[in-house]
Parts: C-alpha cells; sequence; structure tokens
C-alpha cells in the first residue's frame, strides 16, 4: 500500500496555494511534511481529508484513484485527519464522542460501542473513562479520543496537523510512541509541521513545501542547515534603514504572563526604546500575537509588569490604551480594521480627529482623496471596504493610522502587497520614528524581519526564544531560530 | 446596474406575490379583481377612508422609523410591540391623571410615551450588552410582559367604573385627545401625520448627516473593527435602541390620544410586527419607509371592506402583506446570490 499525491493544484483567485504538488508515501512510514506559514502544507492536507476539492490532480491510494469529495468520502477512503484542535465534542461523554463517527445503524447499541472502544483503545494503549465529559480532558486526551475515533472507522492514513501545540511535554512523548506504534502496525502517518526538531525526532523521511511546490524530498535524517534552507529558500538582506537616536524605554515588559487560547507565555521580559523598530518572528501562533494584543490592552496580562510611557498599563482598557497614544493594527483586514458596507470616505471620517456632530461630506471627500493618492490605494472615495483587493485594503488602514501614535503595533503590515508598495509603506512608517515612536511588528517575512528591525524578538511554542540585533544575523541564522533551533 | 438589477427583481417579485394573493382568493372562491378593488376603495376611496388610513399611517411609520435606527447598528429589536405597549400605558397614565387644558396635557402625554417607550427598550439593550442576552429573545420576552401589563391594567386598576372588561379603560378627557383639524367634513389627524414625516426626516438626516448615524452603521456593520477604532461599541448600541424605543413610544401615545382614546389590551395593533416587514420591505432605508408604510396601512385599512362586503376576513390584508415581503426578501436574496444571471435580455454585449 502506498498514498500517492499525484500533480495536485490548487488556486485561491490569483493565489496559487497548490502548484502541482506530487509525491509518494509509503506503507508504514512516518513522513513529515515542512514548510513555512503560508507554503500550501494545510491546503494540500485539506484536500486530502475532502475539505477542499483540487482543481486538478489525483490522489491514489493503493492503485485507486480516490474520489474525495468530502470529509466523509475522505474516511470511507480510509484517510483520517486530526486538526490542529481536536475534532471533540466537549458538552458529549466521552463513549458519545466516540459513537458520533458510528457509520451503523440508528439506533446505536451502547453496549456494543463501548465494547468497540475499549477493543480500539486498548489496542493503542490508551485509557478512557467512557462516562467522562470530553471538557474534562486535556487537549492530549482529545488527541487520544480523536485518534481512537478514527482507526475504529478503519483510517490507512492518518494526518496530523501541527499536534504538538498546546498539549505538555509528556503528552507529546506519548504521542510521538503512538505515531511510532501506528506506523509500524502498516498505517501511513503523516505529520504536518514547522518544528524541525520534531521532524527531526520524529519521521523516516519528508518532503518540503515552499510556495505551493515540492522544493526537497529525502530519507531522514537530513541535516537542519538543509532543512532551513529548504524550508525558507536563501535570504540576502541588507539593513535597510538608517538607525535614528533611540529615547527612554518607551514599552517594559517584566515578567509578563499572558494566555490567550492554547499560548501561554511566561515571564516575559523586554524593553522598547522610543523610536525603535522591533520585529516578532516565529511560526503562527508562538506568541507574537498574544503579545501584541496584550500592549494594545485588549489582552489583559496575567501577572507582572506592562508600562507604556512610564506609565502601568496592565490593567488599563483599549481605549486607555488608545489614549496614551498606542496603535494596533491586526491582521484581519475586514474582520478587525475596516467595516464592509462602508465606503473609504466613511472609514476617514470614523478615524478622524474632528468629531463634530454634523459630516461636512464635501471636506471629508476631499481629505479621503488625498489620502487615496497618497497611499495609491486603487479605488474611489465611495469604494466600499470589501470591494476593494487586499492589499488596497492594507494601504486603506495603514492611511487610517492617527498622526500621533507613541507605539504602533503591527500584524504582517505588509502582507499581499508588492514589493514596491512595501518598500513605501516601510518608508512612511520609519518616518514616524524621528517624533519618537516605537514600532513593534509581527511578521512571517524574514526579508521584512531583517529589513526593517532594529532588534528581532523569536518565538516559539509560547517562549521568547531568542532576542538579536537584526544586524548580527542572517536569514539562515533567523530561519534556525523559528525553528527552534540555535546554530551550533 | 446593480441598482437597477435589485430594483427589477422587486418588481418581479411584487407581480409574482400579487398573482399569489390571485391565486389564493380563487382558491377560496372570492372574486379577485373585486376583492383588490375593494382593498383600494376601502383605503382610499374617500376623504373619510383617507383620514383613517392616515391615523394608521402615524403609528406605522414612527415605529418603522425607529426600526432603520435600530436596524443600522445591527439590532433586531423585536421588542418594538412592547415599547409602543409601554409608550400607550406611559401616555394613558398621563391622560388619566394630569388635569389641564390640552396644550398643556397633550406634550406631556407624547413626552411619557417617549419615556415609556425609551425605558422598555434600554431594558433590552442592557441585558444585551451587560448580560449578553440576545436582543431578540430581551424584545421577545419584554413584548408579552408588557402586553400582560396592559391588560392588567385594563382589567383592573384602570378598569372602568363598575366593569372590568377587556375593551378598555374609560375613555380619556377630551383635553387628553390629540387634536384634528376639520375638513371637506372630515377630521384630519394633522398632529400624528406630522409626528410621522418629522421622525422619517430626523431618522433619515440622523443617518446621513451625522457622526452619531456613520458610527451607529460602522458598529451594525462591524462591531469589533468599530470597536477598535475607538467607537464605545455598547454606547452606541443603547442610543440606537433608545431612539428606536423613544419613537415606538410615540407611536403608543398616538395609538391611545388619537385613535383609541382609551387604553385597550391590544393597543400596539401588531403594528410593532408590520413595522418590521415594512423596513424590510424598504431595504432599511427611512426615506422609502413612508410609502411602503402607506401600501401597508391601505391594505390593512381596506381590507375591513372585503370583510363587511363580500363576508373574506380581513386577516387576507395581513396574509397579502406577508406574501409580498417574503416574495420581495427573495428576490433580492436571489439577485445579490446570481449577480451574473439576468432577468430580462441584456441591452449591452
Amino acid at each position: 500500500m502506498a498514498l500517492e499525491i499525484r500533480d495536485i493544484y490548487k488556486h485561491f483567485g490569483p493565489v496559487r496555494a497548490n502548484d502541482g504538488i506530487s509525491f509518494t508515501v509509503q506503507e508504514g512510514s512516518l513522513h513529515g511534511i515542512l514548510g513555512e506559514n503560508g507554503a500550501g502544507k494545510s491546503t494540500l492536507m485539506k484536500i486530502l481529508s475532502g475539505f477542499y476539492g483540487a482543481d486538478s490532480g489525483a490522489v491514489i491510494l493503493n492503485g485507486e484513484v480516490l474520489e474525495l469529495g468530502s470529509p466523509a468520502d475522505a474516511i470511507d477512503a480510509g484517510i483520517g485527519m486530526l486538526h490542529q484542535d481536536p475534532l471533540v465534542f466537549l458538552p458529549l461523554t466521552v463513549l458519545d464522542n466516540f459513537a458520533l463517527g458510528s457509520p451503523g445503524p440508528i439506533p446505536l447499541d451502547r453496549s456494543e460501542i463501548l465494547e468497540e472502544l475499549n477493543r480500539v483503545s486498548s489496542g493503542l494503549g490508551f485509557e478512557f473513562d467512557p462516562s467522562r465529559l470530553a471538557g474534562s480532558l486535556t487537549i492530549g486526551e482529545r488527541q487520544q479520543l480523536a485518534i481512537t475515533r478514527l482507526m475504529w472507522l478503519g483510517a490507512k492514513v492518518l494526518i496530523f496537523d501541527e499536534p504538538t501545540t498546546g498539549i505538555s511535554a509528556t503528552q507529546r512523548l506519548q504521542l510521538f510512541a503512538t505515531l511510532r506504534k501506528l506506523a509500524e502496525n502498516g498505517l501511513i502517518v503523516l505529520f504536518v509541521s514547522h518544528k524541525l526538531e520534531e521532524v527531526e525526532d520524529l519521521c523516516d523521511s519528508v518532503t518540503i513545501i515552499r510556495q505551493g511546490r515540492v522544493v526537497f524530498e529525502a530519507e531522514m535524517p537530513v541535516p537542519p542547515e538543509t532543512l532551513v534552507e529548504k524550508m525558507f529558500g536563501k535570504v540576502f538582506v541588507e539593513q535597510g534603514h538608517d538607525a535614528v537616536p533611540l529615547g527612554d524605554a518607551l514599552l517594559r515588559l517584566s515578567g509578563t504572563v499572558l494566555t490567550e487560547g492554547t499560548t501561554h507565555i511566561k515571564d516575559l521580559n523586554m524593553d522598547v526604546a522610543a523610536g525603535e523598530v522591533i520585529g516578532l518572528a516565529g511560526l503562527e501562533g508562538s506568541g507574537q500575537r498574544a503579545l501584541l494584543r496584550a500592549c494594545s490592552g485588549l489582552l489583559e496580562p496575567k501577572a507582572g509588569v506592562l508600562s507604556i510611557d512610564g506609565k502601568d498599563m496592565s490593567k488599563a482598557s483599549y481605549r486607555d490604551h488608545l489614549a496614551a497614544g498606542v496603535h494596533y493594527l491586526p491582521a484581519g483586514r475586514l474582520e478587525e480594521g475596516l467595516v464592509h458596507g462602508i465606503s473609504i470616505t466613511e472609514h476617514f471620517v470614523l478615524t478622524s480627529e474632528d468629531k463634530s456632530f454634523f459630516i461636512d461630506w464635501k471636506a471629508a471627500e476631499k481629505e479621503a482623496e488625498s489620502e487615496i493618492g497618497d497611499y495609491s490605494i486603487k479605488g474611489d472615495p465611495g469604494s466600499h471596504a470589501e470591494g476593494l483587493s487586499g492589499g488596497n485594503q492594507q494601504r486603506l488602514l495603514l492611511a487610517m493610522i492617527p498622526d500621533a501614535v507613541k507605539l504602533l503595533l503591527l500584524e504582517h503590515p505588509t502582507r499581499g502587497l508588492d514589493v514596491e508598495s512595501a518598500a513605501y509603506v516601510w518608508t512612511r512608517l520609519l518616518d514616524r520614528r524621528l517624533e519618537g515612536t516605537s514600532i513593534v511588528f509581527a511578521s512571517a517575512d524574514l526579508d521584512e524581519l531583517l529589513r526593517y528591525s532594529d532588534r528581532i524578538v523569536v518565538f516559539f511554542g509560547g517562549e521568547v526564544f531568542a532576542v538579536r540585533n537584526a544586524s548580527d544575523i542572517d536569514g539562515e541564522e533567523l530561519g534556525y531560530l523559528i525553528g527552534g533551533k540555535q546554530r551550533v | 446596474m446593480n441598482l437597477s438589477r435589485t430594483a427589477m427583481a422587486t418588481v418581479v417579485a411584487f407581480i409574482a406575490a400579487l398573482g399569489v394573493g390571485i391565486l389564493l382568493l380563487l382558491a377560496v372562491g372570492a372574486p379577485p379583481f373585486e376583492t383588490l378593488g375593494l382593498l383600494v376603495e376601502g383605503s382610499l376611496g374617500s376623504a373619510s377612508k383617507i383620514s383613517i388610513t392616515l391615523l394608521a399611517w402615524s403609528p406605522l411609520v414612527l415605529a418603522a422609523a425607529g426600526l432603520v435606527v435600530t436596524f443600522a447598528a445591527g439590532l433586531w429589536n423585536i421588542g418594538v410591540e412592547g415599547q409602543i405597549i409601554m409608550g400607550a400605558i406611559a401616555a394613558t397614565w398621563v391622560a388619566r391623571t394630569i388635569e389641564g387644558p390640552g396644550w398643556v396635557v397633550i406634550p406631556l402625554t407624547i413626552v411619557a410615551g417617549v419615556v415609556g417607550g425609551v425605558v422598555w427598550a434600554l431594558l433590552v439593550g442592557v441585558l444585551k450588552t451587560r448580560g449578553h442576552v440576545h436582543e431578540i429573545f430581551g424584545g421577545l420576552g419584554l413584548d408579552f410582559v408588557a402586553a400582560g401589563l396592559a391588560t392588567y391594567l385594563v382589567i383592573g386598576p384602570w378598569s372602568r367604573t363598575g366593569v372590568a372588561s377587556t375593551s378598555g379603560t374609560d375613555i380619556f378627557p377630551e383635553e387628553a385627545w390629540m387634536p384634528t383639524i376639520d375638513a371637506l367634513g372630515v377630521e384630519w389627524p394633522v398632529i400624528p401625520v406630522l409626528l410621522g414625516i418629522t421622525s422619517v426626516v430626523l431618522v433619515w438626516l440622523l443617518l446621513k448627516g451625522t457622526l452619531f448615524g456613520l458610527r451607529l452603521k460602522a458598529v451594525g456593520n462591524n462591531a469589533y473593527s468599530s470597536y477598535l477604532m475607538g467607537i464605545p461599541t455598547d454606547r452606541y448600541i443603547l442610543g440606537a435602541f433608545a431612539i428606536g424605543g423613544g419613537l415606538a413610544g410615540i407611536a403608543g401615545t398616538v395609538q391611545v390620544t388619537a385613535f383609541h382614546h382609551k387604553l385597550v389590551p391590544a393597543v400596539s395593533g401588531g403594528y410593532g410586527f408590520l413595522a418590521i416587514l415594512v423596513v424590510l420591505l424598504a431595504g432599511f432605508s427611512a426615506v422609502a419607509i413612508a410609502p411602503i408604510a402607506l401600501f401597508f396601512v391601505a391594505i390593512s385599512v381596506g381590507s375591513t371592506q372585503i370583510d363587511l362586503r363580500l363576508g373574506l376576513d380581513s386577516a387576507f390584508g395581513g396574509v397579502l402583506q406577508g406574501i409580498i415581503v417574503l416574495f420581495v426578501l427573495f428576490a433580492g436574496g436571489w439577485a445579490a446570490k446570481h449577480p451574473n444571471s439576468s432577468l430580462t435580455p441584456q441591452e449591452e454585449p
């Protein structure tokens, strides 16, 4: 038995998420799929698990071309997917969760299903109390429950999407043991990750995807520097800006503890000087967003100090932060930034300093026109936000940043912009440093991090893994750090 | 282009709805065209009928104008019925308690109506912003409470001297009647109509020309983005409820001081729910509610004629209103979902 992925193409509008992906995985192997954020791993896994249809190409299991129209088709064909958040219904018991996947007739024979649960779980070395509510299980136990269910349904291929997110070290060891056992029993296990160490520990073979294509295939072990280079490509960057004299510490974090969802950041210590640019590197969900949200007042620290301009802001509200000169620009443009059904002009009116009761539409439109020209937004004053392209939405958001800001918090500030616009946007942002504005930005783009940061803070698994002066490191080293490895 | 497509879809839906109405009439054995003719005659056929229609139009338009504001803020103010009733109850209290000339009592009944409606609407708003109770559930619950309170007052503390019946309280003293103007041998409800027109104009101005209106719209379309922009979203939600409830409360005042001249259990006349249909049909536009409300009350008022003359239940009017709304909403949704299909042969290549 072998799983063959043949020439998979999947486009979302102009984005080529999968651009002709082909590879084969043999029976009984633990196969790693590596790639940075946005490389196309998730899209491919969603195609394998029947969630998306591919534009073209085939998935072949055991010589048979599979028709994957829905997740149910994929499970019938023997492909099971374990999502990052295990698909478990928290208000239901373990037994009910297990029975949910039952293909059997209505009504369910619970005693028979209970026997099945015991049989399958003991075969895997798991122990469950069938009457417990799934909500009281740890993430690791929920994973085990989901694995048990998929095995019972006859999975021959199991896909694990970042399975070590949010589980403890012991549970990780246990999970890895389970994965090895599953592979020994002849299953095909696909392990999707961006953590180099885990792939090195666990996998027999590896496929690296970059920009929607397979760029590397090999049997493990492979030297880590090769993996890094293949994952990120070669990055050569010179520092793109002149340093400005830095002022006193504007943002100060000391012993700060943040918790959001599965992200836990313990003991954060960091000073950001006025006029400094800090780049936050790391794979998505490693803690960068939690930090930005905490600095903007949207996430209250569990403990520790968070002070801005010498004032303790750890208990202050979002609006207090706004008043203190903090501006946060999140990544979700239409979800957490712009308002659909509202024009460009109206957006500028909403964020304008002028708070008079009646709106002077003529003046507002003029103002909008000048901003549109300034930021080269492709749209009219009357264009609605949802009608703009992603890049133009980003330009609009950047144009809406007020003039007097002390601390600018940005999430992927130039994602979706072409190189020239990105450079232009950064020129505008860096100009603000002259007035003492500090910039803290998260990015997945190594080039951007190296080019515009003074210092780079690398997050890994909810901890600050490394802090480096941008001028002291190169793309290769940054790639290592993001993957959770120090270069020896 | 898009606008004309939507307009076209609306016209088609309208004709289709009328067609279904005619089929329905045929099915129950009623003469369809005579029935539709009676609807028009019964509502607009004479000066006195027009004045009745206008008197019914005013509370409907007031409630609908308030709903335009709450819809702009993204709120389903199902509690509008209760807000009308509480406005009516508060106005009744003034009419029964305060003695004085009309120019004192009448404005006070209006103020009382506003207070009653605002309080009831803010309850829904506070339940939503503080308790995370969805406004549909909060509003629906408070509708029942208000209706129960009205019934209790009518048969209990405010019952007619000597009799406790659901037919209503004692008639108000004439000082508490909204004055009318005599012309063409008919009493015209000038004040209610002026209140209705004013509400439409003010709501239109509020949403078109003010920062308050724009922020309301932003909160309604994306509360989280608005919050990030620094708009105090809860305050705007409460503001929208207050305006919607205030206008509904005035509608309640009109019902008791201009129409019934007493408090009755079903004082709202169902205008709250009907107003929701009007606003949906108007596509949430303040200007469009005036003619559409007129069309709707014409059907309602006219349908009493088909009861008298054809023995057909006057509920047919409501059925026809419902069918029209459903067809138009369906057509609008369909046109939005199929932007590339043409309803009519395309003129341009």
